[in-house]
């Protein structure tokens, strides 16, 4: 029997389909999750695909985190749920207050696309496990707010923890302090990550395959669960 | 007091504003004729814009004819020209629609705004043809690139471009970027979209069935656009004064998102009729479009029309180019489908109106009449005009003015070719354009395969079978300069065998047609040859003409821009997986040039850079184009060719120095037997490619070449461990024959320094 | 009626590229002596009757939380009755 990983469409959601597309790669099946709808259907996990919601009105992620369906992720992230947050999910866990920090605007203002060589700093989150620590990769960075920040006490305990899920190698491309390109919470099940990892999962359309891992990898945790 | 029918009767000799509103005397006796009346203060806004040079192409529609008359016989084209865009057969029940427009004037005033807003429209464009948007590409030009209005343009109109496209969530796969100094003053921005759908998908605009309801859905209508009008406002009887109105569209890109998915929703679900979308003169476009494609009539209550500016007059109203907005028609039974899909997107949607069989479109505010016209006067009768044209009195002198080694000197030692290479690669327009690209998103949807700086984009269409489509946009329009009628042809050829490099077969055109004043005769002559030139050419490769653009009036007091026609052609492979990079990978791996290189530098890169333009541009040569299309698609579909070029501008020197920059690793050359070097390395001759052989299929590939009768030279192979032998250990090394030598990293540093160090970092 | 003006502006120790953008414009286009710009938000809320009690509690903590993201920005709140 499969696993079941939901993918969230808010309005504005751009790349929804592109994480589907990968899950289906990774083996498991991908289940579309609406916005308004207070329901996971017992999806065993969750990704918070790459996009505008709601335009990036008011902030970045900051009026998705008050659609139906988030309140629910919330409360389950906080007892294990496995979510990933790609560049916008990864904005919206951070004003949801799952993850710590926030982003902000590109430093030097322009979106940037472009492939990204990255450093895998933890393999311990639920959705690293099929890396090797410090192995690198180059996966597809698209952003103009991408600069992730917080307090210094934040991000000494990030690095302390082992909780920097991914750095930047090859220069900083947007400004984020000390390099930041992932994070994840305490318990290692809901991981931000800027860059997309959807985008590198063929051949033919991606500079690398290098982004299956990540969804490889939450698999391994789900078997046997409940 | 609104200017209603009841009043233009009674009041026949009320002084009307139509000079200020654009229209000229005969025009304005024209609808008096036509009304039996005088119009209203709101049929004479619907006319004067319905009737402007953008909306009605009165001056271009006695060339434009060609394209339809001259087209080349085909099965491929599902919808012709006329509609919002053609529609293309692809194969195994896809279509794909393409079109590209311009909106050159909006960008010069507010860059960003200007080029956003042409990007929303022509998505909306695809969009109401019942297709997916897949892929955009934008075709740019400016003037000079140190000067200090370009670096004012250039990078608002990028970063409208890539906001508006990124939050749409279209991928960017290619267009142009070229600086000349006939576009100071006149930068060109042209937007061009790829939409896919099935077959049974295709809708059309028009409204049919009597009864059947107009609704208007999407973004609120407001004072965007209106230029003119606000004359009117004035010439009410309204003692409110005239209103200040912004003439700048500002585009809300996450509302076109939302109005993308409503639309294709509504129209999966069958439960739309007819669908246009709200571009120039957004209501009194659609509305008299839709009226005039289907039974002919047409009631609509504009005080229905939901507003962001509730002091908008009806002429505003009707002219307002807010953006983000659709018009469908919905049957009776099928209405509250149609709100429920749209409420679901958090789309606002208002019934505005119903069809009728009366064959007049009548508006109504607050229960007077305000517009009571036949649609098709205002939307496809139009004054069509026959301006007058003739060949410029400088253009023999032009002609003759040939860059001659005589009359312009040549590099000959391998010092000067060294440094002409380099002073090409660096030059702003054949500089890398990542500085540009990298603010564009090329990923999403997951289904690009190819984009800048390959020759095509290409996206592939169905994931399970692999089916794709190829774009690319091209024009030189120093060659169009030189010689309107060759210029056209030699945009039309270079897209074509774009296309065909990438692996894809060409099936159908666009084009972007960017000119001066119409009222300049020797304008209107580059025109017509232009015009004529594309006619002729696209029935000579076989492929039709299935929709463009015109944007005249590109020029700042008596100085036009260059003759610009963009061309884009479109074509289809079966299987991505068999399409054609321009990378070469593996040593010992052979390069061959193929087709004939002739003395040809009038209108070059080279003679650009030295401050010349004259002569003929290099000839045209379908039959070699058309030779040179199949085998580079037979080679693909075969797999014999593991990588190819066009040569263009800057010939080969500058393609294979793009090649080895995008593979990173170094080849060496042999200049060919009885050809000059700067002759071979940087003359812009047509039909050419550079392919890239394994060893393994070089007998078959030139057994092909031989027995089609293409010429095929080999000229150089693929070499990882030049470096060390050529004084460079542990780099990647280019090697011209014996007269000189580049590193990898040198050529990519003189490329990529070029633009940001024009426009920043 | 109650006008409530919020206005949110950067947290003076997170970088701020377009208030820099804009401070470098301003020199240029030949405002001198311009030490510092910080580009922020401004929310204009119009509200019938009077803005007291538990109503002002919570206008005060959607500021804190929704209009501003109290990890990087500030906020100030002044009411005209």
């Amino acid at each position: 029997m499969d696993a079941r990983i939901g993918v969230v469409t808010f309005p504005g959601s751009l790349d929804d389909a592109d994480a589907a597309r990968a899950i289906r790669i990774a083996g498991a099946t991908p289940v579309a999750l609406w916005h308004g709808d207070a329901d996971l259907h017992n999806v065993d996990a969750v990704v918070l695909p790459g996009g505008f919601s709601y335009g990036d009105y008011l902030r970045c992620g900051a009026i998705a985190k008050f659609a139906p369906v988030m309140s629910l992720i919330i409360e389950k992230a906080q007892v294990g749920l496995p979510v990933l947050g790609i560049c916008n999910g990864f904005q919206i866990l951070c004003e949801s207050h799952l993850l710590p920090g926030a982003l902000t605007r590109n430093d030097h203002q322009h979106f940037i696309c472009r492939d990204q060589k990255l450093r895998i700093e933890s393999t311990e989150t639920l959705w690293t496990r099929d890396f090797s620590p410090g192995q690198e990769i180059v996966i597809p960075l698209k952003n103009g707010e991408g600069g992730y920040v917080a307090s210094e006490a934040t991000l000494d305990e990030l690095f302390a923890e082992n909780r920097v899920v991914a750095t930047y190698l090859g220069g900083n491309p947007n400004g984020s302090y000390r390099d930041i390109a992932g994070i994840s919470n305490k318990a290692g099940n809901v991981v931000g990550l800027m860059p997309h990892p959807e985008h590198a999962v063929e051949a033919l359309t991606g500079p690398t395959t290098d982004g299956i891992p990540f969804f490889t990898s939450v698999l391994k945790s789900l078997v046997g669960a409940s | 007091m609104i200017d209603s029918v009841d009043i233009a009767q009674e009041n026949p000799d009320a002084s009307q504003p139509w000079a200020e509103l654009g229209l000229k005397q005969d025009e304005y006796e024209s609808i008096k004729q036509i009304l039996g009346r005088r119009p209203t203060s709101s049929e004479l806004a619907m006319y004067s814009v319905m009737w402007s040079e953008h909306c009605s192409y009165k001056s271009s529609k006695v060339h434009l004819r060609q394209f339809g008359e001259k087209a080349p016989k085909t099965d491929i084209l599902l919808v012709g020209i006329g509609e919002n865009a053609g529609v293309v057969d692809i194969g195994a029940g896809w279509a794909v629609t393409f079109k590209v427009e311009s909106h050159n004037h909006p960008s010069y005033v507010e860059p960003y705004q200007g080029a956003a807003t042409g990007v929303g429209g022509i998505v909306r464009d695809i969009i109401s043809m019942g297709a997916r948007p897949i892929a955009v590409m934008d075709p740019l030009r400016f003037g000079p690139a140190d000067a200090p209005d370009t670096r004012r343009v250039l990078p608002g109109v990028v970063a409208g471009i890539g906001g508006y496209g990124n939050c749409l969530g279209l991928p960017n796969i290619g267009g142009e970027l070229v600086f000349d100094e006939s576009y100071a003053g006149n930068p060109l921005v042209n937007a061009l979209c790829v939409g896919s759908m099935k077959h049974e998908d295709i809708h059309l605009a028009s409204a049919k069935g009597v009864g059947n309801l107009v609704v208007l859905y999407g973004a609120r209508t407001g004072g965007d656009g209106i230029g003119g009008v606000s004359v009117l406002a004035s010439e009410t009887f309204d003692a409110d004064g005239p209103a200040k109105r912004p003439s700048v569209q500002v585009g809300d890109p996450f509302m076109e998102k939302l109005l993308i998915e409503a639309t294709l929703e509504v129209l999966h679900a069958g439960l739309v009729e007819g669908i246009q979308d709200l571009g120039g003169a957004g209501i009194s476009c659609a509305t008299s479009e839709l009226a005039s494609n289907g039974e002919g009539g047409m009631h609509v209550y504009l005080d229905r029309v939901l507003l962001r500016d509730a002091s908008l007059s009806p002429e505003e109203i009707l002219m307002s180019e807010s953006q983000e907005r659709m018009c469908a028609v919905v049957t009776p039974e099928k209405i509250d489908d149609f709100m429920a899909l749209c409420k679901k997107w958090d789309v606002e949607a208002v019934v505005i109106g119903e069809v009728t069989d009366t064959g007049r479109l009548v508006i109504e505010w607050h229960g007077e009449i305000i517009v009571d016209v036949p649609p098709r006067s205002v939307a496809h009768d139009g004054p069509v005009y026959e301006r007058p044209f003739h060949r410029p009195s400088w253009q023999d002198a032009l002609q003759a003015d040939t860059p001659t080694a005589q009359r312009l000197a040549r590099p000959s030692t391998p010092e000067e070719l060294k440094q002409t290479l380099l002073d090409l690669i660096s030059s702003p327009n054949l500089a890398s354009k990542s500085w540009v690209t990298s603010q564009y998103d090329r990923y999403v949807m997951g289904n690009t395969i190819l984009a800048q700086p390959e020759d095509a984009g290409m996206i592939r269409v169905d994931e399970e079978s692999g089916l794709g489509v190829a774009i690319s946009t091209d024009c030189n329009s120093r060659f169009a300069k030189l010689d309107p009628y060759a210029g056209a042809q030699l945009a039309l050829v270079e897209s074509y065998r774009n296309i065909s490099v990438a692996g894809a077969k060409p099936l159908a055109v666009t084009n972007c047609l960017n000119f001066g004043s119409p009222e300049d005769p020797e304008v209107m002559w580059q025109f017509s040859q232009a015009t004529t030139g594309l006619a002729d050419g696209c029935r000579e490769l076989g492929i039709p003409v299935t929709g463009g653009n015109v944007s005249f009036y590109n020029q700042t007091g008596d100085i036009a821009i260059n003759p610009t026609p963009v061309v884009g052609v479109l074509g289809v492979i079966d299987d991505v997986d068999r399409r054609t990079p321009m990378a070469w990978e593996d040593d010992g791996d052979l390069i061959y040039i193929l087709g004939d290189t002739f003395d040809e530098f009038a209108g070059s890169e080279w003679a650009h850079l030295r401050g010349h333009l004259g002569g003929l541009p290099p000839k045209v040569n379908f039959a070699q184009e058309r030779l040179l299309s199949e085998i580079m698609v037979a080679a693909s579909r075969d797999g014999m060719i593991t990588a190819a070029h066009d040569v263009s501008d800057g010939g080969v020197g500058v393609a294979i120095t793009e090649m080895a920059l995008r593979a990173n690793t170094g080849a060496r050359f042999w200049i060919p037997d009885n050809i000059d070097p700067f002759v071979f390395l940087f003359a812009e001759s047509t039909a050419r490619a550079i392919a890239v052989i394994a060893r393994t299929e070089e007998l078959r590939f030139t057994e092909m070449c031989a027995a089609r009768g293409l010429s095929a030279t080999r000229f150089g192979v693929v070499d990882s461990g030049l470096g060390i032998d050529s004084g460079y250990p542990g780099e990647q090394v280019i090697v011209i024959d014996s007269l000189f030598t580049f590193t990898v990293g040198e050529l990519r540093e003189a490329h990529e320094a070029t633009l940001p160090a024009l426009f920043g970092g | 009626m109650a006008r409530v003006v919020v206005n949110v502006a950067l947290k003076p120790e997170i970088l701020d590229p377009q208030g820099r953008a804009v401070q470098g414009a301003l020199g240029r286009l030949g405002l001198s002596g311009v030490s510092d710009v910080r580009q922020g938000k401004q929310f204009i809320i119009d509200l019938d009757g009077a803005l007291e009690g538990e109503r002002a509690e919570v206008m005060q903590k959607l500021a804190g939380e929704l209009l501003s993201n109290p990890v990087i920005e500030d906020f100030t709140l002044t009411v005209e009755n």
